[in-house]
């Protein structure tokens, strides 16, 4: 790869991936564009079914050519990933990009030990001698804070701990040096107290290393504090991006505020009403026609079923949204209180419960 | 084995547990230590909340106390009546008065049947009222948990969202006018945004049906939004009990601290505090620490940890705490009255 | 004490106990399937199990015809242009050409026997034989599987031991022992000889169908809604009945339809070793016709073997094909997540 690059490292434009099923195309992801430097660290929030997933299948390469439909364009270093040869993509895997999944069990191999699994990788990209590689593994293993490194070369998976198993996997990940790191859901299977264990782990090889990094999450909690940048998928789209900072204090996009408002918080008196979200994501096959968040959105207009917004810039710099309406302006606070006098949406949303509320 | 103490139990609770073991066979001569001498009560009308970590043995504690399995040793006792004494068809007879709600929605309904005939089953196998009177019933109570009975009955599982089956497994247990329901995880499986839906179902229902609840999470934010009352779990032991909003503001036990300042906050200007304050690795739960069962990963842990176990005490009003260091009360006296016990182990 | 330590909840039910039942339900309550409505769920995947197990495809189509064939085959034999059993051909042993010609068109044997009429009226042996057994075999296999998986414990273990036991017994040997103490004899009658070969046939399957169904009811059986059934005081017999049994039954199903393939070829094997559906002119079953008429193969009569072959070839792909149907058709799609 050129080192030289100038730029982000990783660029994607326009991507759209769509599944063909026999009842008709999912689109998983649906024109996304973003771009993330070296040493950035980039949140991909959304819900299961919100295409985010897939999205960093996508920018992996890790799709299956089988039934996939791809458009538009994944750039690594100015490198288009789905140009590379299926040989090419294992070269690249490891030493450039490298991906952390959600099930450490799952993602490790039950019948082989935990040195070999990572030194396979190393001997296999960076060409080192059996001695040499298992020196690499300690030192990775030690990076990554497990106790009693050389004794967990010779164990396997099962014989640690969930949380023990994700450092591994994170040490496999990291094996080859890579430059980006897509870790998926790293802490969804785990503990309250090995999350943040984890969390801190990934953002301290992130930063040591300068890699760019991108975690995926349902959980906005997981990426507050934790990444420079926030990007909201809903329904397969961006709709609001925005610099972490800004995105929590000047948010625009009446998903982002609902999502934040629904989740139980732990300052709030307990038995605080909670603001639901009506209904569920729609359709991937046939999603709305305007704005694919309309049909459960409190600000809800008749614009918003008849055409879908765009991206649009907000006044702070890399802030990006997708709505009419947005939170905190105007026109949102008039398409709201409307709503709220009317005592429900365009298409029948409730929005009695948030004046109760 | 030594309980944890029952100072924090209450008079004219609905529910008591005492002392509840549960044990399981692992391979010969070991045996898991699931649920060690746990203590707890419910009144009626309250949420109580049953929170901790993956092998706490929460959802254990639930199963033990609808007794499937049956525990091991010690009491649960519903309105004074011991369902551990009770055998065969007079333990049957009082299945209609608890009922139970699990973590996976899917799993939970059987895929074979529709809706309709699900949610009437609880009514046949009681041989309650006849069909129309049944049909009635089963209308009332999906409509009452947001479930189109027109559209739903005649439709299997598989149609329906993950939300949409946890409702049809809260009508499920509803239709038999439960007093008590445990539920078990009931929003861990689900999306963000319909979490919050069930959860202010659970609160209608409970208004609305007049119901006692045990909720069991390992979300502590969910834990405390539902609850009246919160017991925290760790390793088979309850470690803390205490009214949500003192006990979060002002935890006792280290391993309740510890949990709090893990959890992350969605506020990036949020001060997070060292989430290393709980190093180490739980024990195997089939040779737990001697004492106190934290005082392995415990900040604050001294020889007297490993020898005696702690026994609950009120540090607070309505709050206790099993630790002989706690953040807040005081260091716990020496108590002539009960023998130093140390386990077996 | 409702109102007391739950003042939120209970002030927004007050609010919405102003209108009617669902109307006033809050809006996160009304969980809009916005698909649900033409049958499609947002992954769409209720639409694709259903043109799924709707379409057949041209084979199980042949596949479900040829059945067909060979049940009426077994149940009205005279629904067919054949000859009768006891007409003999002499043109075909004057002439020498016993492959298939005008009025026999499956060939005849050595004999002179129409090969077609054979093997229509043979399939009623051969699929009372089959049939009748691997019925039995569920009908066994299947309860002590339901009760060994449902149970678990000390039950299990006997019933599994049981199994192994049987499965360790050379199949043939045991029914050949069956068939010989039971069924062998001059004043054994037809139906009893027949009898005798369905039993040896069902009990060498008892095991098979019934590890399938204890491995399916041990899963089916952890799952939440049989815990469910046994909270809301469910009797036993009525949670296996109802919650686990129709979970079961296809994979029970689909290994039966195999086992009827495999019986009728057992039944062959038997009656190789003479212990089968005895034959005679008049009492054919594809199993005794390929017995007695092999030694035509070396005579260069190939006709006599060939077609109830053929048949048995037939049936056993057909029965295949379909059981692969079943298992599809009747794998529910448990999500749309």
């Amino acid at each position: 790869m050129d080192d030289a690059h100038e730029g982000p490292v990783l660029e994607v434009t326009d991507l759209e991936t769509n599944f063909k099923t026999p009842a008709g195309l999912v689109r998983a992801v649906d024109g996304v564009s973003l771009s993330l430097e070296r040493g950035k660290t980039i949140g991909i929030v959304g819900e299961s079914g919100s295409g985010k997933s897939v999205l960093s299948r996508s920018i992996m390469g890790l799709l299956p050519s089988g039934n996939v439909v791809r458009k538009g364009s994944v750039r690594y270093q100015g490198q288009e990933i789905g140009e590379l040869t299926p040989n090419q993509l294992r070269d690249f895997w490891g030493p450039e990009m490298a991906m952390i999944f959600q099930d450490p069990m799952t993602s490790l191999n039950p019948v082989m030990k935990i040195g070999n699994q990572i030194t396979e990788s190393i001997r296999y990209h960076l060409d080192q001698s059996k001695s040499e590689s298992r020196e690499t593994a300690l030192a990775l293993l030690q990076s990554v804070r497990i106790p009693e490194p050389t004794k967990r070369l010779n164990e396997y998976p099962h014989q640690l701990s969930g949380g023990m198993r994700q450092r591994v996997c994170i040490a496999v990940a990291l094996a080859c040096g890579p430059r980006l790191l897509i870790a998926d859901e790293p802490t969804t299977a785990l503990d309250v107290t090995v999350q943040s264990q984890i969390l801190d782990l990934l953002q301290g090889q992130q930063e040591a290393r300068f890699m760019a990094m991108i975690l995926v999450t349902h959980d906005l909690g997981v990426v507050a504090g934790r990444t420079d940048e926030i990007a909201v998928m809903y329904a397969g789209q961006i709709v609001e991006r925005a610099p972490t900072k800004v995105l929590f204090s000047k948010m625009k996009m009446p998903y982002t505020e609902a999502l934040l408002k629904s989740i139980p918080k732990i300052e709030n008196p307990s038995h605080t009403r909670l603001l639901a979200i009506s209904g569920r994501p729609p359709s991937l096959v046939s999603p709305p026609s305007g704005c694919r968040f309309e049909p459960r959105c409190l600000y809800a207009q008749d614009r918003c079923r008849e055409e879908m917004p765009p991206l649009m810039l907000a006044e702070t710099p890399g802030h990006e949204y997708r709505c009419w309406f947005p939170v905190g302006t105007p026109e949102g606070k008039a398409a709201l209180e409307k709503n709220l006098r009317e005592k429900e949406t365009p298409v029948g949303v409730d929005t009695s419960a948030l004046v109760n509320g | 084995m030594a309980g944890s103490g029952k100072a924090h139990l209450r008079d004219g609770s609905l529910l008591r547990v005492e002392d509840l073991v549960v044990e399981f066979p692992a391979g010969p001569g070991r045996k898991v230590h699931a649920v060690s001498g746990i203590s707890l009560d419910v009144v009626e009308g309250e949420t109580l909340g049953l929170v901790g970590e993956s092998g706490c043995g929460k959802s254990t504690t639930g199963k033990a106390i609808m007794q499937m399995p049956r525990p091991t040793s010690g009491t649960v006792a519903f309105e004074g009546e011991a369902l551990t004494s009770l055998k065969g068809e007079a333990l049957r007879q009082t299945r209609p008065t608890m009922q139970m709600i699990f973590q996976d929605p899917i799993s939970s309904l059987n895929p074979r049947r529709k809706v309709g005939d699900i949610i009437g089953e609880p009514l046949r196998v009681w041989g309650r009222g006849d069909a129309d009177e049944r049909e009635k019933k089963v209308r009332e109570v999906l409509e009452a948990v947001g479930i189109d009975p027109d559209a739903a009955m005649p439709r299997r599982p598989h149609q329906f969202s993950g939300g949409q089956c946890q409702r049809i497994s809260i009508a499920r247990a509803l239709m038999l006018d439960p007093r008590v329901i445990i539920c078990d995880e009931p929003v861990s499986a689900l999306d963000v945004s319909v979490q919050a839906q069930i959860l202010n179902l659970l609160e209608d229902m409970k208004a609305r049906y007049g119901l006692t609840l045990i909720f069991i999470a390992h979300d502590l934010a969910v834990v405390k939004n539902v609850s009246d009352r919160v017991a925290v779990m760790y390793l088979g032991k309850v470690c803390e009990v205490g009214p949500p909003d003192t006990l979060y503001e002002e935890p006792a036990h280290h391993y309740t601290a510890a949990l709090l300042s893990a959890i992350p906050v969605p506020d990036p200007e949020a001060e997070r505090l060292d989430a290393g304050g709980i190093g180490g690795e739980l024990p195997s739960p089939l040779d737990p620490p001697s004492g106190c069962r934290f005082r392995t990963r415990c900040p604050e842990a001294q020889e007297r940890c490993a020898a005696e176990e702690p026994l609950m005490r009120e540090v607070g009003v309505n709050h206790f705490v099993a630790c002989h260091f706690p953040r807040i009360g005081g260091t716990a006296p020496p108590d002539a009255s009960v023998p130093v016990t140390v386990s077996q182990h | 004490m409702a109102e007391q330590t739950h003042p939120t909840s209970t002030a927004s039910l007050q609010t919405r106990e102003d209108g009617g039942l669902l109307a006033d339900a809050p809006p996160e309550v009304l969980d809009i399937q916005p698909g649900l409505a033409d049958g499609t769920g947002p992954t769409g995947s209720v639409k694709v199990e259903k043109s799924k197990g709707k379409r057949l495809g041209v084979m199980g189509w042949l596949a479900l015809g040829w059945m067909v064939l060979v049940l009426l085959m077994a149940v009205v034999p005279t629904l067919f242009p054949i000859p009768a059993l006891e007409e003999r051909s002499r043109d075909a042993i004057v002439s020498g050409n016993f492959g298939p010609q005008s009025g026999h068109w499956l060939g005849v044997d050595g004999s002179g026997y129409d090969m077609a009429s054979k093997v229509v009226h043979g399939a009623r042996a051969s699929m009372t034989v089959a049939v009748g057994g691997i019925t039995f075999a569920l009908l066994i296999g299947g309860f002590l599987g339901l009760i060994s998986g449902y149970f678990r414990g000390k039950v299990d273990t006997v019933i599994v031991g049981a199994f192994n036991v049987m499965l360790a017994m050379p199949a043939l040997i045991l029914a050949l022992t069956l068939a010989t103490v039971f069924a062998t004899g001059d004043n054994v009658s037809y139906a009893r000889r027949v009898f005798i070969v369905m039993l040896a046939i069902g009990i060498v399957s008892i095991p098979i169908i019934g590890r399938i169904a204890r491995a399916n009811t041990l899963a089916w059986a952890e799952r939440e809604f049989v815990l469910a059934s046994r909270l809301l005081g469910t009797k036993t017999p009525r949670i296996i009945w109802r919650e686990v049994l129709p979970n079961v039954a296809p994979a029970m199903f689909s290994i039966a339809l195999l086992g009827v393939g495999v019986a009728i070829v057992a039944e062959g094997g038997l009656a190789l070793l003479g212990v089968g559906v005895p034959a005679s002119i008049t009492s054919p079953s594809w199993g005794n016709l390929i017995a007695t008429l092999r030694s035509q193969l070396f005579l260069g009569r190939p006709w006599g073997v060939f077609a109830p072959s053929v048949a048995i070839f037939l049936t056993i792909l057909s029965l295949n094909y379909l059981g692969d149907v079943v298992r599809a058709r009747f794998d529910v799609r448990e999500s749309v997540l």
